[in-house]
């Protein structure tokens, strides 16, 4: 870990401006991935911007009959949330599928949108990768890839974003909002807020320099089954082969979106016409255009057999 | 005292103590913190500074330059130093690799450098500023291509004809199954402090064999074994990759001696997988000939595995010398050299990756068969070697694991042919394999102290590491003496201390406590003597000596002063005139759901014949953490080579996955009532290897049983099950 100066931000915007003077700053909040990346030198930032004492804890109902989810609401907090649990079940489901009891009472809704992929190659400073040395090749094309992605990847990076509560939130079309360093705020539609790895695999959302996230919030309502399915090697603790978050009404019609498949939360809206013909015909257009490599390619019939599963669920 | 007669009957046998299931001793100081672990030592007035290793980011090659300016001119830091700093330094006879590389550099993350600093975050930053370049060279990483060119050596053991008799045998099978590379993946990582109070140098680290340490640290150092000391009380998990000396001692050693202050050093999780050892990856090929009443002809058992040069292979094939019967037999292992890190022992070696194969081979016969897989094994147990048939096993239980597991676990209920049992989206299976491990006896030394309060004191270098060393010493010492347990006080984990058989090859419980028994043998004479009994007739009861109507406090004894007697088990012949192993079966019920492939484990049962259980509270432990450790092999362990770098790519916790609490469900453990005589005056056993042994094979067949899909390739991950499950067709 290198050294580094800390500031406690007072206001929202302060803490845009002051990241918007450092190139080299980084907001923290629970700290549940920074400082792990930090320790082996994988994030090397100079000065540390604390946001915990912001507020922005708190979840609130909108005009709209949505709700707004306050950017450091702790994630054990916002999948406990009566709220949520009642009428965004898929998205308290996929929080409480992901990570451990412990990590969860750290982590906000904000550092959750923001962790970085769980590639090994990432995670090995001495192996080659673009995502954290831009240009320096990707040792995970060729490599060990079995976790990694198979739809939406470039000859630059084929990492996953590891996130289930962004799964959640994708199928339920959240809205990411964000102060920048001018205290002017903008409203990102989740769908457009993670990028594709292209060739700027480092460059993972669309938030610029100093954008802050202040809030997230849930559109109205939109009933229907919620359910979120993660697929691993083990029971608990561990990052999803694929996980599928569905919301599915009573005619067969719903939404789903794919995580552990691609460097953003992978929806598809034109696959979601065919849910009703079934997982087989909806995996084929949602993984249209896959390429997965040769260990990873178990995860194209995986995708369709849990989502097959979850629409059996979502049924009976 | 020379143990080489099979033992009568001794103070042991009164079972007061030992046998039963005694709380750990030391529980109270590891749930409060007060236990002192490898990392936790510290003197304030010792100036303590921190070591961080550089480790190797190439597999093969020579360092073309090092820069260390950067680093030396950083914050805090004292002394680095490289393989040029630290002169000519020895190799441990127990290590493959140097601990200190360069320039020649054997594997990735093979130490290069300590930085020592003021705080650890100052070492470690430190360290990343070391420069390095390097020029590589081509290195072997795949076990699969290296193959082919590996065929019989002149140290294949035959009994009989093994080819012929294979050909002519009426039923026969011949498959390959394969062992990933596995990390030991304990708690706590390797770590030490070392110090040095002029040419005496003293170590506080996590050692499963004390004195082991002590001859490797003195040889590679070039100091007299006199000089070193090695302090090991407690040890957060070991599963033998705590066998040997690792770098975080040497490092800690060297740092010390530039810095001319205390170093500690523990190793970063990520050395764990490409510094220290592991277990590694196998190829086996079994062949097994049978007629059709299933009695075994003809078997085979071939084992292909990589190390370093002058690395041992991994011994996959030997239980199969011993495990079922038959005239005609093969076994040989055949050893590639491979740049990647270090192979070694990891918890029962050889039968871990062994029994995971032949298990699953001996169910694949037994549906050949027709046969169940029970009565299979039943058919083909032996009593005696079957290499040798004048040499008796002096206990072996296994048909009898056989058949009370059966009994226990409801094996009637299961439905032989597989793919057809139910329950929601989950197709159910349950699966048995026969767990074997050789009983391993070693010398074992002790010192017993008797002090004026009726206070006995245990010295010896004994080792707890997890496994409840502490606990059945107490109970020993207790029963010999006639105390309660709490007048027993037991010192372990000290080369000042008598060496013992250390904690390795589950031999550690049996040989340490008979260790601890021959000591006090010696401690009753003197008492007995001192208190004016006869010691034959003298009993120990009740913190009492009596004979007859006469009885005195045992503490008495030591009123003029404290009586120290030290001595040993030294074990005799009875190993070569009677082969003395334990024996397991292990039950294993699964889920696989029908749509994804996942497989989760519904409930477990390990039958053990393992002779005298001495606590079968701290036994149990051990089993169920085997059979935990056995889920993880079956279903989720490997480290995953890059075989274009020739490194593990998969070097923590995150990637290298291993059972959660979620994983693990209903276990149950039988222990037989056993004596073994021929083992020690302990007539125990070992437990702590056995309850891995066989294991992985039991999930395997499990899912061969839900499924129908067999699969020969471990981990039996979802990816290797999904597009053959039976709804896909």
């Amino acid at each position: 870990m290198r050294a580094f100066t800390y500031e406690r931000a007072a206001s929202p915007v302060q803490a845009a401006a002051a990241a918007a003077a450092n190139p080299d700053a980084k907001f923290i909040a629970g700290g549940t991935n920074l400082l792990d990346l930090m320790k082996l030198e994988i994030e090397t930032p100079t000065h540390l911007i604390d946001v915990n004492g912001l507020g922005l804890d708190t979840i609130e109902a909108t005009s709209e009959g949505g709700l707004r989810v306050g950017a450091l609401v702790r994630n054990t907090d916002l999948a406990a949330d009566e709220r949520v649990r009642r009428n965004y079940g898929v998205l308290s489901r996929a929080i409480l599928a992901g990570a451990s009891g412990q990590l969860r009472n750290r982590a906000t809704t904000a550092g959750n949108l923001l962790q970085r992929t769980r590639c090994p190659y990432f995670y090995d400073t001495a192996q080659p990768c673009n995502k954290r040395q831009p240009g320096s090749g990707c040792s995970a094309i060729g490599g060990f890839s079995r976790q990694l992605g198979i739809v939406g990847t470039s000859e630059a990076c084929i990492a996953t974003n590891p996130s289930d509560m962004a799964v959640g939130l994708r199928v339920l079309d959240a809205t990411v909002e964000t102060m920048k360093p001018d205290a002017t705020t903008r409203r990102i539609a989740i769908a457009e807020f993670h990028r594709l790895p292209g060739d700027t695999p480092h460059i993972e959302t669309v938030l610029e320099r100093g954008e802050f996230i202040t809030a997230v919030t849930l559109p109205s309502p939109v009933g229907g089954k919620h359910l979120y399915r993660k697929v691993r090697d083990r029971a608990s603790y561990a990052f999803a082969l694929v996980s599928v978050a569905a919301v599915i009404q009573q005619d067969g019609t719903g939404r789903v979106a794919i995580g552990g498949v691609a460097h953003k939360p992978w929806r598809v809206e034109a696959a979601e016409a065919e849910l009703p013909r079934g997982a087989k015909a909806a995996s084929e257009r949602l993984l249209d255009g896959a390429k997965p490599s040769h260990e990873n390619a178990f995860k194209v019939t995986l995708v369709e057999r849990t989502l097959g599963s979850v629409l059996e669920e979502a049924r009976s | 005292m020379k143990f080489d007669k099979p033992e009568t009957t001794n103070p042991i046998d009164q079972l007061k103590i030992v046998g039963q299931a005694v709380n750990r001793v030391d529980g109270p100081l590891k749930v409060t913190g007060a236990a002192t672990y490898a990392y936790e030592w510290h003197d304030p007035d010792a100036r303590l500074a921190y070591g961080y290793p550089v480790g190797s980011t190439i597999a093969k090659g020579r360092i073309a330059t090092m820069d260390l300016s950067q680093a030396r001119a950083a914050p805090g830091v004292v002394t680095i130093v490289t393989a040029k700093e630290a002169g000519q330094l020895g190799k441990g006879s127990l290590n493959t690799a140097t601990l200190l590389g360069g320039p020649v550099i054997e594997h990735y993350h093979q130490a290069i450098a300590v930085v020592v600093a003021e705080t650890f975050e100052q070492a470690r930053a430190a360290a990343a500023l070391v420069h390095v370049t390097y020029e590589e060279a081509e290195g072997k990483f795949d076990l699969s291509a290296e193959k082919d060119g590996l065929g019989p050596t002149d140290s294949d053991v035959k009994v009989g004809e093994f080819e012929t008799a294979f050909a002519e045998a009426a039923v026969r099978l011949d498959e390959t199954y394969t062992t990933p590379d596995q990390s030991h993946a304990m708690m706590e990582p390797h770590a030490s402090l070392a110090a040095w109070d002029g040419d005496k140098l003293t170590i506080w680290t996590s050692s499963q064999m004390i004195a082991w340490s002590v001859g490797d640290v003195a040889k590679t150092l070039k100091i007299p074994p006199a000089n070193v000391r090695v302090i090991s009380p407690y040890i957060g998990g070991g599963f033998g990759s705590k066998l040997f000396v690792r770098s975080d001692t040497i490092l800690a050693a060297l740092g010390s001696r530039a810095a001319g202050r205390p170093v500690k050093i523990a190793l970063p999780r990520p050395f764990l997988m490409n510094n220290t050892t592991h277990r590694p990856a196998t190829i086996q090929r079994i062949r097994i000939g049978a007629g059709r009443d299933g009695r075994i002809t003809a078997i085979a058992h071939e084992g292909w595995s990589g190390n370093l040069p002058d690395g041992d292979p991994e011994n996959a094939v030997d239980q199969t010398k011993l495990l079922y019967a038959g005239a005609n037999r093969l076994t040989g292992n055949r050893l590639a050299t491979l740049d990647l890190p270090e192979g070694n022992a990891m918890r029962a070696p050889g039968e871990a990756p062994g029994l995971m194969a032949l298990e699953i081979a001996m169910d694949e016969m037994a549906e050949k068969l027709g046969l169940d897989p029970i009565e299979f094994r039943v058919i083909n147990d032996t009593q005696v070697d079957p290499g040798n048939p004048n040499r008796p096993f002096s206990h072996r239980q296994l048909v009898e694991c056989l058949r009370i597991g059966a009994e226990r676990f409801g094996w009637s209920a299961r439905n032989a042919r597989p793919g057809t049992a139910r329950d929601g989206r989950w197709l159910k299976g349950i699966g048995v394999a026969a767990g074997f491990r050789n009983n391993l006896t070693t010398k074992s030394g002790a010192r017993v102290r008797l002090d004026g309060r009726g206070v006995v004191t245990v010295e010896t270098d004994m080792t707890d590491i997890g496994t409840g060393s502490y606990t059945i010493i107490a109970q020993t010492a207790a029963e010999m003496m006639g105390l309660p347990i709490e007048r027993i006080s037991v010192r372990l984990g000290d080369s000042a201390f008598p060496v013992s058989a250390g904690s390795g090859g589950q031999w550690g419980a049996n040989s340490a406590t008979a260790g601890v028994y021959a000591a006090c043998v010696k401690l009753r004479e003197i008492v007995a003597q001192r208190l004016g009994f006869n010691s034959t007739d003298a009993v120990f009861a009740d913190s009492e000596v009596r004979s007859g109507d006469r009885r005195a406090l045992l503490a008495h004894a030591a009123s003029n002063g404290e009586i120290t007697v030290e001595d040993a088990i030294e074990f005799g012949d009875l190993k070569k005139t009677h082969q003395q192993s334990t024996f397991a079966t292990h039950f294993v019920e699964v889920a696989v759901d029908a749509a994804t492939a996942e497989t989760r484990v519904r409930r477990m049962l390990s039958v053990c014949a393992a002779g005298r259980i001495l606590n079968p509270k701290t036994a149990r432990s051990q089993v169920i953490g085997a059979m935990t450790m056995g889920v993880g092999g079956a279903l989720m362990e490997e480290l995953a080579v890059d075989k274009r770098r020739g490194f593990f790519v998969n070097h923590d916790l995150a990637g290298y996955e291993v059972p959660v609490h979620a994983d693990i469900p209903h276990q149950e453990v039988i222990f037989l009532d056993e004596i073994d005589p021929m083992s020690s005056p302990m007539k125990a056993k070992g437990v702590g290897e056995l309850g891995l042994c066989g294991v992985g094979a039991a999930v395997a067949n499990a899912v061969y049983n839900a499924t129908g899909i067999r699969v020969r390739n471990y981990p039996i991950t979802l990816d290797k099950l999904i597009t053959q499950l039976p709804s896909a067709a």
